[in-house]
């Protein structure tokens, strides 16, 4: 049983509301940072810790917070990223629904840390009634002193307030978010400057994702040389996993980084394995747009290892033979699952979802769904195959924002990987109509290249 | 005297030049000039906060500064990064950026007519260009293009979404020289549109200047529209005494009739000073204006096809070699009717028509 501490309490009946939460321990690090450490012990905390951020990079969380620009006289802002759009990823909605005021006690420390008075939740529109949650949670904290003026006698300041977002997923990029935020369109900025310079109204910002958040609170509470200890070599803490597909039990998971893909997967504590005995063909571990992997690469790396739920571990062998921990929505597809239709449904997404502020991400991911389209109903040629390769290719790492490589990454590890049931698609219109390709030889055991 | 700056040093294409802190490796690379400055479709540096969508000005940063040489892991938007003391860049000599522009210049041909023949900006087409420069000789899209109604933006100005590129410049310029910002962007991706949302018109002294700034012909000059291909114009720079704007521009004859008034534009293609909207669409007659003379155009232009400029007619050698003139053994004029000499075609006002020849006079 691994070790919880975001969502240990989740389930205590009436947990969303102040009084329980306070009763269970809350507010105890708001207390603690307060009245015993400086903003500068709260930063170094964070940076102990090792925190990696939880909204898909990974960027270490301290590091983040100490870029910070501090010029005289200027408000600085801390923004929340709850404008989680993610596809399969829905773990900050299940933390903000359940148990809000965590997220509450964690923005106001953090706030406290990076000197913000006026800090922002910028929620994705979709989640309403998340919205309507946190606006209860950041009223009841403000009655029992937790925000306002002067909190709890520290002297400090702080007001956190709610923005809906209006359902663009691309807004969840930081500067789009920021742009967003000012009410402007969602485009994203051009960097430099980064937000910690420049960021809304053109103050030094920093925008972290609401797990990374909510994570500052057992780091203060349990000191950041405890928080080490938790998880493996860079990947310190617990992540949450929302697990979502072909599983027996989909749900958010909270796992301490320590266990093996094929234990997530099939222990009864977690996904529960897969429904109906079927097998398994491949999995996104991170979120739609890290690269997708055949059940062969997922449980064990290039090199013969098992494959773990961490940062590391699922990052081994590049993007070659690897994947991305990313924001945890984990999708399993079971044998009976098409990869083309599944590439498809992504491209589709982010061609409905790119900004047009740039050519190659507006222009090249509605040509990979349309041609992607045509693979999957029969019409596609082989060439396309290349074509496709070569459209991706011309898309990442020239775009202004990370949607672009977002979107050419799962096209690219689709067409790396099951090449074979593409090719398929293509030989066999009509037969790629009636059925699908099935598991082939993606669960086939690897060649482990011997070293002397 | 200001304090004098310290120059800082950067190398692009193994060319090196010093230039000012807080230049952009664009206009780093416009000092040096021809080849080595990248193409840019969106940047304006005449425009605050344009620039960095096109991605047509991509270069490699093979070593970031002489204090950090290493190299930045991506291809950068050459218009918004600033140059870094030591800085070594490489755009041409870049097998990547290449690779990387060839790329841009299909994502922005994919959904682009080819209406080229029928278009008012060919010729001067920064689009046109580009694709000559950087394209592929044919598309690899197979797909329906994108189209979209065309929209009348007041009695000058008409937009023609099919062709857009999503500069913005029309946006910022708009924005930044009108009093309130009047259109923008709508909708997102592939079918985000520059619209004023329900048909409005754009409606201001200087708006005129976004048919200027717009690099394809998506906005376009309404009392222009259809009249002449650019190539058969001869650009002449005027000037008048404008209440309203500096009064500095071009006109564009065709014999005595002006058929177009433009801002100036210096070798970027970017325009000197914004004009009014009187002297662009009002003063069609040549007598509004003070001529100095012929516009030099780049002699890569098809503009300037025909304009012989500076050309060294060659001698005649035939005398020194032969020790007297060549004799004519016939004048086609003394035996023919059907020409006639004295007619030079080139004074012509129009194309030349049989009633010139037939000795009926031109009204």
């Amino acid at each position: 049983m691994g070790r919880k501490l975001l969502l240990e309490k989740a389930h205590v009946e009436g947990i969303r509301y102040y009084d329980t939460y306070r009763r269970e321990g809350g507010y105890r690090s708001v207390e603690k940072a307060l009245n015993t450490m400086s903003p500068e012990q709260v930063v170094d905390e964070v940076k102990k810790s090792g925190l990696r951020g939880r909204g898909g990079a990974g960027f270490p969380t301290g590091m983040k917070w100490s870029f910070i620009a501090k010029p005289e006289g200027i408000p600085r802002h801390l923004v929340c990223n709850a404008d989680e759009s993610e596809p399969g990823t829905f773990k900050d909605r299940y933390l903000m629904e359940f148990i809000p005021h965590l997220l509450i006690e964690g923005l106001i420390v953090s706030s406290y840390a990076l000197g913000s008075a006026s800090t922002y939740i910028y929620i994705r529109g979709e989640y309403a009634w998340v919205a309507d949650i946190l606006e209860q949670a950041i009223a009841e904290a403000k009655q029992n002193g937790w925000l306002g003026k002067n909190i709890q006698g520290s002297g400090f300041d702080c007001e956190i307030y709610v923005h809906r977002g209006a359902g663009a997923y691309i807004c969840g990029e930081e500067t789009a978010l920021i742009e967003s935020l000012e009410g402007k369109r969602g485009n994203p900025r051009i960097k430099p400057p980064f937000p910690a310079v420049k960021g809304a109204w053109d103050r030094p910002t920093v925008v972290n994702n609401v797990e990374s958040l909510a994570a500052v609170v057992p780091i203060i509470n349990m000191g950041g040389e405890e928080y080490v200890k938790i998880g493996m070599g860079k990947s310190t803490g617990t992540k949450l996993i929302s697990a979502c597909g072909n599983i027996n039990k989909p749900g958010v998971y909270e796992i301490d980084m320590t266990i093996s893909v094929e234990e997530f997967i099939y222990s009864d504590e977690y996904c529960g394995g897969i429904p109906n005995g079927k097998r398994l063909k491949a999995c996104i571990p991170g979120g739609s747009s890290v690269p997708i992997l055949p059940a062969n690469l997922l449980l064990k790396t290039a090199k013969g290892d098992t494959r773990m739920m961490n940062y590391e571990s699922l990052s081994d062998g590049g993007f070659a033979t690897g994947t991305m921990m990313g924001s945890g929505g984990f999708i399993v597809l079971d044998e009976d699952q098409c990869v083309v239709r599944h590439t498809m449904t992504l491209a589709r997404f982010y061609q409905h979802e790119s900004c047009g502020q740039c050519s190659p991400c507006r222009e090249g991911t509605g040509w990979m769904h349309r041609i992607l389209r045509n693979i999957e109903t029969g019409k596609g040629k082989s060439s396309d195959i290349d074509l496709l390769w070569d459209i991706q290719r011309k898309i990442e790492g020239n775009t202004i924002c990370p949607l672009g490589d977002a979107a050419a990454w799962p096209v690219a590890a689709a067409i790396r990987h099951f090449r074979d049931e593409f090719q398929w698609h293509v030989d066999h219109p009509e037969e790629s109509q009636t059925r699908n390709y099935g598991l082939a030889h993606y669960a086939d055991p690897l060649q482990v290249p011997v070293t002397a | 005297m200001s304090e004098e700056k310290k120059l800082i040093k950067v190398t692009i294409d193994n060319i090196t030049v010093e230039v000012e802190p807080g230049t952009s490796i664009l206009n780093a690379a416009r000092q040096i000039g021809g080849d080595v400055a990248p193409p840019a479709m969106c940047y304006y540096s005449k425009l605050k906060g344009s620039g960095g969508k096109c991605r047509t000005c991509l270069v490699e940063v093979a070593a970031g500064s002489t204090a950090d040489p290493r190299p930045m892991p991506k291809l950068v938007a050459s218009c918004r990064t600033n140059v870094m003391d030591g800085m070594v860049v490489k755009n041409i000599t870049s097998e990547k950026v290449i690779d990387a522009r060839k790329g841009i210049v299909e994502f922005l041909l994919i959904n682009h007519p080819l209406d080229c023949p029928i278009c008012d900006q060919a010729g001067e087409c920064k689009l046109q260009d580009l694709s000559y420069d950087n394209g592929a000789p044919g598309t690899r899209y197979e797909f329906p293009r994108r189209t979209f109604e065309k929209h009348d933006l007041g009695p000058y100005i008409q937009l023609h979404m099919t062709r857009c590129i999503m500069c913005f410049r029309c946006v910022f310029t708009a924005d930044q020289l009108t009093n309130q910002r009047v259109h923008g962007i709508l909708d997102r991706g592939e079918h985000a549109e520059i619209a004023t949302y329900i048909s409005k018109s754009l409606d201001h002294d200087f708006i005129g200047n976004v048919i200027d700034v717009c690099p394809v012909g998506a906005l376009t000059d309404k009392t222009f529209r259809f009249k002449n291909r650019v190539w058969f114009l001869k650009p002449v720079d005027a000037h008048r005494d404008c209440p309203k704007c500096s009064g500095k521009v071009q006109l564009w004859f065709r014999g005595d009739e002006v058929f177009r008034v433009t801002a100036r534009k210096d070798q970027w293609g970017e325009v000197e000073d914004w004009i009014c909207n009187e002297c662009r669409f009002e003063k069609k007659k040549a007598a509004d204006w003070v001529i100095e003379g012929p516009t030099k155009v780049d002699r890569h232009s098809v503009i300037s096809a025909n304009h012989y400029v500076g050309m060294h007619k060659p001698t005649e050698i035939e005398p020194e070699v032969m020790g007297r003139n060549p004799r004519l053994l016939m004048d086609i004029h003394s035996v023919s009717e059907v020409n006639r000499p004295e007619i030079d075609l080139s004074r012509l006002p129009g194309p030349a028509h049989s009633d010139n020849f037939n000795g009926i006079e031109n009204k």
